[in-house]
């Protein structure tokens, strides 16, 4: 195997590229949100994102993962690996109590910064 | 609260790490999986979907370190990062096992030298308030510090406002009986509160009381802790007992702490309080005290030498026979103990340091060449993903754990060294530390050695890391090193050896002017033969030749008894040795010439007939005595050629007359010849106007013979000490010493020794570290340049061109180095051209042999892979690759 077609460069562009695809902080609230209805494993988590959000939104596995740790560290979803209906071993995500808070907290704000944002750029088109 | 939670969780993951990245490798094996499926529902061949899920995942190995990152602590990747480096090092055991040797001798000998610097000029005095303490003397033209006299000690204690108080202290010493022998015992009078003023108080006993030093009061006596354990086996009941002191009866009142040392009485074992007024105390002319005091609160140095100054200055109203010229000098303590000592130990310090820095640059650059022989695995690893940062952060770890290691091999060294040193520490040195033995690890000690790691572990991890922020990682894929990288490297490890090779020329300069500086010390022109001359001091307990009569027989009996002896050719009696110091001087006026109560200084020499003959002194003009210039007859003077210079400008001294200030009848005598200079201060002292006259005049009980040998003068000595006391037991005899012992014992001459030895191991340290650097760089710049070398042989160029290509290039980098070096040694020779004697800074001999020694020693180093590189065989060299 050859790598040195690789430039080094490039990888840590791209790695860098797949990070922040989303504003900082709302993958973990769309994350939260999506465990609302039912556990899922992580790859359900990322299908319902793109399939809910037309597309639009990918999540990659490169920051799926982490993120799913984070929540975990902060005790806002549990994971147990249960089967799924094709009888495969898979982990799933469950919402806790304390996840269901502090998602409340994330919608409020993320709404708030929204409609700021909103207000700014109403303001910015009439002074055009 | 919250990080709590998340920091116990994360301690619990901690000892699950097995399950836990077992976890995340099935969940996202699954992840892959479904995506494969994805793939394989839209149409792609079961192969092909697997491929694609994964290029659509990435780099698993990376995606799993990034999750694992966020349950890690932040110490784990050090962890890892260590355990790392450790394998680094495990896998070339050489250079780990080299950079560690030459890491701990740099550490190792720098610390050394810095525990003495630490125990001599940063550590307090073992005093109470040492910074309080001040020395306390008088000060005239010539001397600018210089012994005090009772009178004007008195009237100074009583007269100044700045000192909370102010004593003395002088030498003596005593025949203490000891079996049937009397053994002469150095020992100390110092005044009632000596020991209240350094805040020091006897372990047994009691300390002296006011008034005690006062003439008349009973005679009493503290034991320094030595002597008390030695000639007293630490008995506790020898407080009170009675110590029969030169003929006189001593009560021992206490004895002083072990720790106890007094630099200027250092050798002293008893300590007696001043008492009666001898006879040069009766003068207020005549210095023989020094003082000690404590300043005021508040008050500064500069104010208490200021107040006892305009003191001197009134005395000198008061009495202008005696105080006219003398002023006051007061300096701290720590000055009169340490001061001679500073440059030398700085001067050291830096030489230590130097070597430390030598070491440091050859380990970096033998770091380089295995991180350039690593770049292959450096753009491996980061085209895996380590970061920049991570790389940078691996080579600092391999850094510090060098210098960490470095650093506890160089702490063991040091202590080893440190023992080493204390051996061969001279005693002038010794006795400015409070205590030897103590001398080794603590935390001075320990701080600087880390210091010094930190420093070693900055540069280590700094010269790989630059490298790898200054190239492009991706031609170290496609290897081949021919292109710019290894120009890049081959730039900074030559700008290293360079500097290796300037400061081994530095080094070498020290350590060749001091050595020179050493020749020249020992080799002074004396004016007298040095060689088979052995000299013992005699005291005369004036108890038992109390009458001139039975000195003068005293003289004899030795001469007679002495000149006797076998292998003895002559002998005389003297007050003083030569090269021994530039005291016991006396104040001269010359009749007919202008005089203003000016001090004339001249050194004044009692000495018996035989006296020159045996020093093989040179008379220039004039006679020498004969037994005939006794007390029945006037007093005559031989002058030395110094003096007549000075005294008698363009005329011929013999035959003039000599008085003292008062040109008194009595001190009138006449010049009966004039001898050239014999040295009687020390060896690196001016010489100065000396007189000398007739022993039989002054009857001196304290003397010294000197004896002219024609055999080996060291075994004479102890026949010597045998006569002597076989004259009288009650005799002390002591100090036996060969002339030649006495000239390389000389406090510079020891101090020379000292550091001409230590700079000298240094320099040679640092010529072979220097040199095996500039081996190196040569042998690695050769090893790079295999193909180029070929191309240039296939392209016809001859062996020797190639020989001298090679040659050319390490003759560049010696030459950069030793330019540098000879630069930079002249400057730092002129910084300490205050240790050096008789040499400049610019000394041509010393710095062109070191030059050529380096010189030398590059042209070998280089000349192996010269030949290396003229032997490459180029078919060979260019089917390598």
């Amino acid at each position: 195997m050859t790598v040195d077609i690789l430039s080094i460069e490039r990888l840590w562009l791209s790695a860098m590229a797949a990070k922040p695809e989303l504003m900082p902080g709302t993958l973990d609230m769309l994350i939260l949100k999506t465990l609302t209805r039912a556990p899922l494993h992580g790859y359900g988590i990322a299908q319902s994102i793109k399939r809910v959000s037309d597309s639009v939104l990918t999540v990659e596995e490169g920051s799926l993962y982490p993120a799913l740790q984070r929540l975990l560290l902060q005790g806002w979803v549990k994971a147990e690996w249960k089967k799924t209906e094709t009888n495969r071993r898979a982990r799933y995500y469950t919402l806790t109590a304390a996840g269901r808070k502090q998602l409340g907290i994330e919608v409020s704000d993320f709404q708030k910064m929204i409609a700021a944002i909103g207000r700014v750029l109403e303001d910015a088109q009439e002074a055009a | 609260m919250n990080a709590l939670v998340r920091w116990l969780r994360k301690t619990a993951l901690l000892f699950r790490r097995r399950d836990f990245d077992q976890d995340l490798q099935e969940e996202m094996a699954f992840h892959r999986e479904q995506t494969a499926k994805e793939f394989e529902a839209a149409g792609t061949t079961p192969e092909a979907a697997r491929y694609a899920a994964m290029r659509q995942f990435g780099n698993a190995t990376l995606l799993q370190e990034r999750s694992r990152e966020v349950v890690q602590f932040r110490v784990e990747t050090v962890v890892q990062d260590l355990r790392f480096a450790l394998r680094q090092l495990r896998r070339s055991p050489g250079l780990a096992l080299t950079a560690i040797l030459v890491l701990a001798l740099g550490i190792g000998a720098s610390t050394a030298i810095f525990a003495f610097v630490d125990a001599v000029l940063i550590r307090p005095l073992p005093y109470a308030g040492p910074n309080r303490l001040v020395d306390v003397d008088e000060s005239e033209a010539v001397f600018p510090r210089s012994n005090l006299s009772r009178a004007d000690y008195e009237d100074w204690k009583r007269l100044n406002t700045t000192l909370k108080s102010l004593e003395v202290y002088g030498g003596t010493g005593f025949l203490l009986r000891a079996g049937s022998l009397s053994e002469p015992v150095p020992a100390a009078r110092v005044s009632d509160g000596f020991f209240r003023t350094l805040g020091v108080t006897p372990i047994l006993g009691r300390d002296f009381r006011p008034g005690e030093d006062k003439p008349g009061q009973p005679k009493i006596a503290m034991l320094s802790y030595g002597t008390w354990m030695t000639r007293f086996g630490g008995r506790r009941e020898v407080i009170g007992e009675t110590i029969s002191l030169s003929g006189e009866a001593y009560t021992i009142v206490a004895v002083l702490p072990r720790g106890f040392s007094f630099a200027p009485r250092a050798s002293a074992e008893l300590w007696v309080p001043l008492l009666d007024k001898n006879g040069c105390e009766t003068r207020r002319s005549c210095h023989n005290l020094d003082g000690v005091g404590r300043l005021r609160d508040g008050v500064t140095v500069r104010t208490a030498s200021a107040d006892l100054k305009a003191i001197a200055a009134q005395l000198a109203l008061a009495y202008p026979g005696s105080n006219q010229g003398q002023s006051a000098s007061v300096v701290p303590l720590t000055e009169l103990f340490v001061g001679k000592l500073r440059p030398t130990l700085l001067m050291l310090l830096a030489g230590a340091g130097l070597l430390l820095l030598i070491a440091g640059v050859n380990v970096a650059s033998l770091l380089l060449v295995r991180a350039e022989s690593r770049r292959r695995e450096t753009a491996v690893r980061s085209a895996l993903g380590a970061t920049p940062a991570r790389l940078v952060r691996l080579f600092t770890t391999e850094g510090l754990l060098l210098a960490g290691l470095g650093c506890a091999a160089g702490m063991l060294s040091a202590v080893f060294m440190i023992s080493l040193l204390t051996r061969i520490v001279p005693k002038p040195m010794a006795q400015g530390m409070p205590i030897l033995d103590a001398l080794g690890l603590n935390l001075h000690t320990v701080l600087f050695a880390a210091a010094a790691a930190l420093l070693a572990a900055v540069l280590l991890s700094a010269t790989p890391a630059l490298r790898l922020a200054f190239r492009d990682v991706h031609p170290g894929l496609s290897d081949g090193g021919r292109g710019t990288a290894s120009r890049f490297w081959r730039r900074l490890g030559a700008n290293l050896v360079v500097v290796e090779l300037t400061v081994a020329v530095v080094l070498l300069a020290g350590a060749g002017l001091l050595a020179k500086s050493f020749y020249l010390l020992l080799h002074v022109e004396t004016g007298f033969d040095t060689t088979h001359l052995a000299t013992v001091y005699v005291m005369a307990p004036d108890n038992v030749y109390s009458k001139p009569e039975q000195k003068i027989a005293l003289y004899h009996q030795i001469l007679e008894k002495v000149s006797a002896m076998p292998g003895v050719q002559s002998a005389a009696v003297t007050s003083d040795l030569p090269l021994n110091c530039n005291c016991d001087t006396d104040w001269i006026r010359i009749p007919g010439k202008p005089f203003h109560g000016e001090h004339n200084e001249v050194l004044q020499r009692d000495v018996s007939p035989q006296y020159m003959a045996v020093l093989k002194a040179k008379l220039l003009r004039g006679r020498m005595f004969t037994e005939a210039d006794d007390a029945n007859h006037p007093q005559v003077t031989i002058l030395n050629e110094s003096m007549e210079k000075k005294y008698f400008p363009g005329e011929d001294a013999l035959g003039k007359m000599i008085g003292d200030g008062d040109l008194s009848p009595k001190s009138m005598r006449q010049v009966i010849g004039i001898i050239e200079d014999v040295r009687e201060g020390a060896p690196e002292d001016q010489p100065w106007p000396a007189e000398y006259f007739s022993i039989y005049h002054s009857l001196d009980p304290y003397f010294a013979v000197a004896v002219r040998t024609g055999q080996d003068e060291n075994a004479m000595l102890p026949g010597l000490v045998k006569t002597l006391r076989g004259i009288n037991p009650n005799l002390g005899v002591y100090g036996e010493s060969s002339m030649i012992a006495q000239l390389s014992s000389s406090q510079s001459a020891l101090l020379h020794r000292f550091s001409t030895w230590l700079v000298g191991g240094f320099a040679g340290l640092a010529l072979v570290l220097g040199v095996v650097g500039l081996y190196g760089v040569v042998a690695y710049s050769v090893s790079q340049r295999t193909r180029e070398i070929g191309v240039r042989m296939a392209l016809g160029a001859q062996r020797s061109s190639i020989h001298g290509l090679i040659l050319k290039e390490a003759g560049w980098l010696t030459a950069a180095g030793i330019i540098a070096g000879l630069a930079c040694s002249v400057a730092a020779a002129h910084l300490m051209r205050t240790l050096l004697y008789g040499v400049h800074a610019w000394d041509f001999t010393t710095l062109a042999a070191v030059a050529t020694v380096l010189g030398a020693a590059a042209l070998l180093a280089s000349l192996i892979p010269a030949r290396r590189a003229s032997s490459i065989n180029p078919v060979e060299a260019l089917s390598a690759e």
